[in-house]
Order: C-alpha cells, then structure tokens, then sequence
C-alpha cells in the first residue's frame, strides 16, 4: 500500500498505443501499467511481460486433486468403512477412476480460477485506483510513475510527444485495497480530481 | 515463395528400403506361414488385415481434419495444409491394399471349412451369430468395404484437387474456399456413418463375432485420429528438417502437438469408459473379450499400450517447452504411432489367434514395409505442388498464428 503520484496518458488507438508502449519502455520511465478496455493482442509481448506460471499451479492442484481422490476412498473402502459392492474386491481402482478425474479437474479448476484472481489482483470486494473512466470503454490508459526526481511537466511532454490524447497528473494508491467507504472517502479528499 | 520440394535421395531411400523390407518379409512369409499349419497361415493372414486397417484409417484421418478445419474455418492449417492434402491423396493406395486383404479374409480364407478370422462367415449352428446375420454377412461386408474405401479415397483426391485449383483461380476468389467447404460437411457424414460408427465393426469387432460394444468404432476413431496428427506433424518436420515450409514456426508445431496431447487424453477417456463398463456389469459374454487381453497372455501389450498411448503422453506433452521442441515432439509422434499399433493388434489377434501370440519378424516387418510405402507415396505427391498453397484467402492468418 503506498500512496504514488502518476502521469496519466491516454489513447484512443491500438496504432497509436504499441509505439508509445515501446517509447515509454525504452525511455527509462517507469511503466507502472496499461489499461485497455479489451484483451489487446500481442501487448503482453509489447510490455515485455514473462510467460505465467500459472499452469505450473494448475498441474500441481490436478496432482494435489487425484492423491486426494485416491487417498480417501482407497481409505474409506479399505479401512474405514469396508463395503462389499458386487463381490468386487475392496480396492477397485477402476470404480475409483471417475472420481478421482472429477476430483482432478475441480481442485485444478477452483484452485487455477483463485490463482489468477490473485495474481491480477481481481476479487469482489478489492478495490484499484481507476486512472480514467472511459479506460473500460474506449480508451487505452498507460500510467507512468513519477518519483521526487522526475519532473512533472516533462513526464506529460513525453507523453504528448507519444500521441496521448489527454493527459493528467494524479497521486493514487498504487496497490488493490479491500473496499470500505471510509477509507474512499479519506482517499477521495487526497486526489479530488478523479 | 513458390516453394517446391524435391524429394532428397536419402528419404527416397529410406522408404524403398522399408518397403523392400515389407516385400521381403511378405514373401518370406507367404512362403514359410503359408506353407505351415493354420495357426500359422492365420498368423500371416491377420496381420496383413491388422496392418492395412489401421493404416488405411490414421491416412483417412488427414482427410478428416482438412474437413474439420476447412468447416471450422481454421486458418492456422493453412501453412502446412499441403501435408495433410497429400496424405489424404493416398488414401486410395492404402485402401486398395486393406480392400484387397479385406475381401479376401472373408471370401477366400477357408481352412478347413472354417474361417479363422471371420467366424460369422459361417454362422450355421450358432444362435448368436445367425442373430447377427443380417448385419454380418459376406454381402454386407463386401458392400461397406468398397463404398468405405472408396467414398474415403475419392474425398482424399477431391480435397488435393480442390487445393490445386485455388492456386490457379483469380486472386482473392473465394469460390473454392466455399466449395471446400460444402464438400467438408459432406465427408464429415460421411466419416461419421463408416469411420465412427459402422466400419470398425465389421473390419475389426466382428473377429471377436459374439462381443460387442457400442463405444467401439468411437474409441478406434480416437486412435485413427491422434495417430494421424502425429503422421502430418512427422512430415511436417521432417520437410522442415530439409529446409521447406518456412511458414510453418515452432507455433504451429506447438498447436499439432496441442492436438496429439489432446486426443490421446481422449483415446484413453473413451478406451477407459468402454473397459469400466464392461469391468462394472460383469457379464460372463462381455468380460471374455478382456480376460484374455488383460489378464491373459496379453497383458504384456495391454500395459505397455496404456503406458505408451496415455502414461507418456500425458507426461511428455504436458508441458509448453516439450511441445516446442522438435526432438521431443517427433519422438512422441512416432511412439504414438506405434501405440496405437499396438492397440490395433491387441483388438485383432486374440480373436484368431489365441494364446500363442508372436511379435517378432513378420509383425514388425509388415509394419516397416507399411511406414515405407506411406513415405513413399507421401513425398512423392508432395514433390508434385508448391509447398506453399499462395492463393488461400487464410494464408496470412495462417502466418501470423499464434498457439
């Protein structure tokens, strides 16, 4: 948590936005992110944005969702509560098999749809500083931050230079918070411009 | 980018020494199995239909996916579309050879007034079999073999044909493209009433005439497909390994082995289903067909089918890097293919067979003659067009794709 002023560009066109994401990359800014009101194809790649790990955990919750699956009903049917089921014999992995793959895709699927609310900071209830309103609706948003050494002016220059239709200076919260009304409010009387 | 392949001298080789070693061992086979007991002219006669039904159907299977891409309006395929194209132009050689074998077995093979492979040639005496006889007679039989293998080889040659002439029509003409289309949806039918539902029974279920299972054709459809990819993805870096399809990135390769991941989830998913059923009911008629393959003197393969077509996969495939590397890829291919080979000759041999089961010099020697005639005739129909279809309207999605 920690309160950060930004310099706010804003774009209206995806040709516009790749070539001012790759000045801002290469002009020693620090980016802090970009918005866009739809998926854009190919600006990970432009933000130079790594490859998720996010299948590593995926495989690990499938492999966490059979041993648990295996674990408890050879468990239960074994030891527990031995039943006999058609002169099958107690252990029968065959009639185990459905559960374990049902059990495999729930634990891989819940626990992959948690990780990535996570990993982008995306929960009901969490609340993030929205630099523009129209950034979910027809505007490519690009948030540079600026330290006590940057000057503000020049920030906004470079970001007209970019193509930015309309620009502005802002001191927002940088990090999710979880909603509360008198925390906004406090958090209003700080930036009254947004 | 007209690009044109010719074929190098050393797969030219490869394949007529594969195929000189299928000749040879043909003959040598027709000359000592032929010669021996019925055990024996069995054993030849099996193998011939085990070999040329699996590849008759993993070939028809390029032919499926140009349908499904072309209806599915894919447009990655494009960039490596002329593989696919010309497998499925040599769908009518195969076919040739697995009608032949197939008419054959059940017209000619007779020793001693039965026939090994195809009891319900003979249903007299057997309830079962002569409540089957309106479905598996030799009339049937015949008729599905030919309209099958000739309905499948005539879309083979009609999709290549198709292909050529977009390069010669007007730039940005999209006739072609949707008289692809019309005739994909008509193939699709069409594989679905032989390939998935009706053939495979009678070429491959009716060896075991008194068992049935209605997942069948389902589960030899899965084969034929995963098989098939791994076929186009083999060609497709091997002509890549000599300096063509440049088109054609390690996203492409990715996607296929996306698709071979994919499908051999699904082969097991259906062969899984169709064994836990059976397993669960307990029907003395049902379970014979799995005694003797899974605990029986079978069991050998039975495992090793499930560890090659599902246990590696699964963790091979699995991740992102594997797929993209060439050498991991091909390897997986190629272990697939011969999987499900094996899965093939599981379905097949116990039925006329018995216990005494040998993979040894005949078995091995028909499959390498298969691979060389398949290498054969593919590179040779591929040296025949540019490698590059230039005047597909997908061609540049094609480029640009991303898996």
């Amino acid at each position: 948590m920690a309160i950060k002023k930004f310099a706010v560009g804003c774009y209206d066109d995806e040709a516009v936005l790749f070539p001012a994401v790759d000045k801002v990359r290469n002009s020693g800014y620090k980016l802090h992110d970009v918005y866009t009101p739809f998926p854009v194809h190919g600006l990970d790649k432009a933000l130079g944005h790594k490859d998720t790990d996010l299948h590593v955990a995926g495989f690990i919750y499938g492999i966490t969702g059979t041993s648990t699956a295996v674990g408890f009903m050879s468990w239960i049917f074994t030891s527990d509560w031995p039943i006999n089921f058609g002169g099958k014999p107690h252990f029968s992995l065959p009639a185990f098999i459905p559960i374990t793959f049902e059990l495999t895709v729930l634990f891989a699927a819940v626990g992959m749809v948690l990780t990535f609310c996570y990993l982008n900071q995306i929960m009901p209830g969490v609340k993030k500083h929205v630099f523009h309103p129209r950034q979910t609706d027809d505007l490519f948003v690009i948030a540079l931050e600026i330290g006590e050494h940057t000057s503000e002016q020049e920030a906004i220059d470079f970001l007209k230079s970019t193509g930015a239709m309309e620009t502005s200076v802002q001191i927002a919260e940088s990090e999710w918070w979880y909603g509360r009304f008198d925390k906004e409010e406090e958090y209003e009387k700080l930036n009254p411009a947004v | 980018m007209n690009e044109r392949f010719e074929l190098p001298a050393r797969l030219r080789n490869t394949s007529l020494a594969l195929m000189a070693v299928g000749v040879l061992v043909l003959i040598i086979g027709a000359v000592s199995l032929l010669g021996g007991d019925h055990h024996e002219q069995t054993r030849f006669w099996i193998v011939l239909l085990q070999n040329s039904v699996f590849f008759v159907m993993v070939v028809t299977a390029s032919v499926f996916i140009q349908a499904a891409a072309s209806l599915a309006q894919g447009g990655w395929i494009v960039a490596y579309k002329r593989i696919p194209e010309a497998i499925g132009a040599n769908v009518w050689v195969l076919g040739i050879i697995a009608a032949v074998v197939l008419l054959f077995v059940a017209f000619g093979l007779d020793l001693g007034g039965h026939n090994p492979i195809y009891h319900w040639v003979h249903p007299e005496g057997d309830k079962i079999l002569e409540g089957k006889s309106g479905f598996l007679n030799k009339g049937m039989f015949a008729g599905f073999t030919i309209v099958t293998i000739g309905l499948w080889a005539f879309f083979g040659r009609k999709f290549r044909s198709l292909s050529l002439a977009q390069e010669n029509a007007p730039k940005n003409s999209t006739k072609i493209y949707w008289t692809m289309f019309k005739w994909s949806a008509g193939f699709l039918l069409v594989y679905a009433l032989t390939q998935m539902s009706t053939t495979p029974w009678m070429w491959i279920m009716s060896i075991d005439a008194h068992w049935y299972s209605t997942m069948f054709s389902w589960y030899t459809f899965a084969s034929a497909f995963v098989s098939g990819m791994s076929l186009i993805l083999l060609f497709t870096v091997s002509l890549k390994n000599h300096g063509h399809l440049e088109l054609v990135t390690k996203e492409h390769i990715h996607d296929l082995g996306k698709f071979m991941f994919a499908f051999s989830v699904f082969w097991t998913y259906v062969w899984f289903a169709q064994y836990m059923l059976i397993w669960y009911s307990n029907i003395p008629e049902e379970t014979t067909y799995f005694k003797i393959r899974q605990q029986g003197p079978y069991s050998l393969i039975w495992y090793s089918v499930f560890i090659i077509n599902f246990i590696m996969p699964i963790l091979v495939l699995m991740s992102r890097p594997s797929k993209r590397n060439y050498f991991t890829i091909s390897f997986m291919a190629m272990a697939i293919i011969f999987g499900h080979w094996l899965d093939f000759y599981i379905m097949t041999m116990p039925g006329p067979l018995g216990e005494h089961w040998s993979l040894g010099w005949y078995e091995l020697g028909i499959f390498a003659g298969f691979i060389g005639l398949i290498m054969f005739v593919v590179y040779r129909t591929l040296t025949k067009a540019s490698l590059v279809p230039q005047n597909h309207p997908l061609l540049k999605e094609a480029i640009l794709h991303e898996s």
